[in-house]
C-alpha cells in the first residue's frame, strides 16, 4: 500500500428512508474515489446527505443499495460482506468528531491507549504509541489531564491521536474544527495534512468552515443526495 | 484497562455517596431480617431453654405460653414415677413490673425447682441459685448485675448469677426464681389483703398449682408413647417439644411474624427497583460514552463488562455497608435483631440477580445505542 492507492471506494451509493410518499432520498447514486494522502472537504448544506456519506464510509449507516470498498476490501455489495464491522472500524477508521467525544473518565493517554487496548495491543507498547503521539501532536505534557481541564485545542489534539492510535488508513472527520478559532482550526487541518501523507492515509472531512478550504486537497459538493461538484 | 474502575474513580464521591445509600437501605432490609429472626428465636428461646422433651399442662389447654395453664404442684410427683421419665420438675411463669433504681423493668419470672428441669442451663456470670428463698439469676438484657438487688411483689432478691438469650415471645428478659417463690410472687397478697381474709377467715395464700411440669424422658423412652399416657388423664394434657415450639409459632407470635415477612417482602421488592432504578439511570447517563466506544470499535463484551461490572461493585458495596451497619447498632435494638450466615449470604444472592437483571436492562439499551449518535457532536 503507498500514496495513490484507492483508499475508499463508494460506487453507485444510495440511502433512502421510508417508502411511497414518506419516502426521503438521502444519497442519490454516490461515486466516490479517495486516494491513500488525500485530504478531502465534503461541503453542501445542512440535509445535503454529507453525515449520511461519512456513516456509511463508517461502516455505522445500512447503505440502501451499492457497493463500498474499504482499503481494497470490499465491506458492502446489497449487504455487509463482514459481520464483525465494529472490528473492521477499529482496524481501518479512525473517527474525529467535532466535540472532541473523549471518554471523561480517563486520562488524555489512556482515550488515546483505549483504543490500542481494544485492538490488542500489549499495554506497555499501546502506552508508549500513545505517549508518542500526543508528544507528536505537542500535548504530550497533558498526557495524565483528564479531558474536563483540556483547552478546546488541546482535547481536539488529543481526539486526532485518538483516531490515529491504531495507524488507521481512512480517517474520517465531522466538522473537527467547529469547536476552534480560525488560527487552531487551520493549525489542527495542516496537522491532518501531515498525518495523511506520513501514514499514507486519507481523510474526508464534513466541514462547513471556509477559512479551512484552501487545506484540502479536494472539494466534493452534495445537494439533495448527489455529488455536484467535485 | 478497566473501564469500570475507572469510571467509578471519576466520579468517585458520587459513587461512594450512592453506594452509601444503598448501603442503609440495606441496613434496613437486613434489620428487618434481624427482627424477624429475633422474634421467632425470642418465642424460641422460652421453649428450648429448659431442653424438656414433653411439656406437662393443663387438660384441654395448649399451655403455658398459648394459653394459661394450671395444674396441681404434685403433678410433678406423679409424671415422675411413669415409665420412661427420666426427670421431672415443676415450673411456672409470669410477668412483672418491678421499680430498679430510677426505671421499671418488665421481667419474666419462671420459677423452678433448682436441681429439677426448668432451671437455666448455662450460667454466663455468677452462679446459679443456691438458696430456696430470695436469690434470681436474671438475664444480662434485664441490666442487672450479680450483687444488685430489686424488690418483687413484698420480696428483696438478690442477683446471684446472670444468663443470655432467656426472655419470653414478647422479648421480655427472663428472671429464674426458686418454684416456691415465684409462687409466693404470684399469690401472697399485700398485708391489707391479707387482714381482711384473715378475718373472713380464709386462707391468706394459695399456692398449689404450677404451669405446667416439664419432663426429660430417658434414653430410648418413646415421647410419643409417654404423650399419649399422660392425655389419658383427664386433668392433664401432654405436648411433645416439637408440638410446644409449633404452637409458639403458629399462634403466639404467627401475626406478628408475618406482619414483618410480609414488611421485609415489600422492603425487598422496593430495594430491588431501587437498585434497578440506580443501575439504569447510572447507564442511560453514559449512552454518548457508549456510542463513542462502539463507534471506535469496542466490542459488546467491553461495553457490557462496564455495566455489569459496576452494577456489581454497587451492590456488594451497598451490601457490604448495610452489613457493617447493622452489626454496629444490632445491639442497639430493645429487641433482639439475630442475623445468621445464611439469611446474610441469601441477600448477597438476591442482590447479585437483581444487580445482573438490572445490568441487562442498562446492557438492551447499550446495545441499542447506535454508534453514529457519537458522530453528532
Amino acid at each position: 500500500m503507498a500514496i495513490g492507492d484507492i483508499l475508499v471506494d463508494v460506487q453507485a451509493v444510495a440511502k433512502h428512508y421510508g417508502d411511497g410518499e414518506t419516502r426521503v432520498d438521502a444519497l442519490r447514486q454516490v461515486d466516490l474515489q479517495v486516494r491513500a494522502g488525500e485530504v478531502i472537504a465534503l461541503l453542501g448544506p445542512s440535509g445535503s446527505g454529507k453525515t449520511t456519506l461519512l456513516n456509511i464510509i463508517g461502516c455505522i449507516l445500512d447503505p440502501s443499495s451499492g457497493r463500498v470498498v474499504l482499503d481494497g476490501d470490499p465491506v458492502y455489495d446489497g449487504k455487509w460482506l463482514r459481520s464483525d464491522l465494529r472490528r473492521l472500524r477499529l482496524d481501518k477508521i479512525g473517527f474525529i468528531f467535532q466535540a472532541h467525544n473523549l471518554l471523561p473518565f480517563l486520562t488524555a493517554a489512556e482515550n488515546v491507549s483505549l483504543v490500542l487496548d481494544l485492538a490488542g495491543w500489549a499495554p506497555e507498547k499501546g502506552k508508549e504509541r500513545a505517549k508518542e503521539l500526543l508528544d507528536y501532536l505537542e500535548v504530550g505534557h497533558r498526557a495524565p489531564v483528564k479531558p474536563a481541564l483540556l483547552s478546546g485545542g488541546e482535547a481536539q489534539r488529543v481526539a486526532i491521536a485518538r483516531a490515529l492510535a491504531n495507524r488507521p488508513r481512512i480517517i474520517l472527520a465531522d466538522e473537527p474544527t467547529a469547536a476552534l478559532d480560525s488560527k487552531r482550526a487551520q493549525l489542527v487541518m495542516d496537522l491532518l495534512r501531515k498525518l495523511a501523507s506520513e501514514q499514507e492515509a486519507c481523510i474526508l472531512t464534513v466541514t462547513h468552515d471556509e477559512k479551512i478550504f484552501d487545506r484540502f486537497d479536494r472539494l466534493i459538493h452534495l445537494r439533495d443526495g448527489r455529488l455536484t461538484d467535485d | 484497562m478497566n473501564l469500570a474502575l475507572k469510571d467509578i474513580r471519576h466520579g468517585l464521591f458520587r459513587f461512594v455517596l450512592t453506594c452509601f445509600g444503598l448501603g442503609l437501605l440495606m441496613t434496613v432490609v437486613l434489620a428487618m431480617i434481624g427482627i424477624y429472626n429475633g422474634l421467632v428465636a425470642d418465642a424460641l428461646a422460652v421453649v428450648e431453654a429448659p431442653a424438656a422433651d414433653v411439656w406437662v399442662v393443663e387438660a384441654g389447654t395448649k399451655g403455658p405460653f398459648a394459653e394459661a395453664s394450671s395444674i396441681p404442684a404434685d403433678s410433678r410427683d406423679t409424671v415422675a414415677r411413669m415409665p420412661g421419665v427420666a426427670e421431672a420438675g415443676a415450673i411456672n411463669y409470669q410477668t412483672v413490673e418491678a421499680p430498679f433504681l430510677d426505671r421499671t423493668l418488665r421481667l419474666y419470672v419462671v420459677g423452678y425447682e433448682p436441681g429439677r428441669p426448668g432451671g437455666p442451663q448455662i450460667i454466663a456470670e455468677g452462679r446459679g441459685i443456691g438458696t430456696s428463698h430470695f436469690e434470681l439469676v436474671a438475664d444480662r438484657k434485664t441490666g442487672l448485675l450479680v450483687g444488685d438487688t430489686i424488690l418483687l411483689g413484698r420480696s428483696r432478691f438478690t442477683v446471684v448469677g446472670l444468663v443470655e438469650g432467656a426472655m419470653n415471645s414478647g422479648g421480655d428478659p427472663a428472671v429464674y426464681m426458686t418454684l416456691a417463690d415465684a409462687m409466693a410472687l404470684q399469690t401472697e397478697l399485700a398485708p391489707a389483703d391479707q387482714r381482711v381474709q384473715a378475718a373472713r377467715g380464709a386462707g391468706a395464700v394459695k399456692s398449689a398449682s404450677v404451669a405446667a411440669v416439664i419432663v426429660r424422658i430417658t434414653p430410648g423412652a418413646d415421647v410419643d408413647l409417654l404423650t399419649a399416657t399422660l392425655r389419658q388423664w383427664k386433668h392433664l394434657a401432654a405436648l411433645s417439644q416439637i408440638e410446644q415450639e409449633n404452637i409458639l409459632l403458629a399462634s403466639v407470635v404467627d401475626k406478628a411474624r408475618r406482619q414483618i415477612g410480609l414488611f421485609l417482602g415489600i422492603l425487598l421488592a422496593v430495594s430491588a427497583v431501587v437498585i434497578a432504578l440506580i443501575i439504569y439511570t447510572m447507564t442511560m447517563e453514559k449512552l454518548k460514552q457508549i456510542a463513542t466506544l462502539k463507534l471506535i470499535g469496542a466490542p459488546d463484551r467491553t461495553i457490557i463488562g462496564l455495566i455489569v461490572q459496576q452494577s456489581l461493585i454497587l451492590g456488594t458495596a451497598g451490601w457490604g455497608i448495610g452489613l457493617t451497619l447493622i452489626l454496629l447498632v444490632k445491639d442497639v435494638f430493645p429487641r433482639r435483631v439475630v442475623l445468621e450466615p445464611f439469611n446474610v449470604a441469601v441477600l448477597a444472592g438476591i442482590i447479585v440477580v437483581v444487580c445482573l437483571a438490572a445490568s441487562g436492562l442498562g446492557v438492551r439499551a447499550a446495545m441499542k445505542v447506535d454508534p453514529a449518535t457519537a458522530l453528532g457532536g
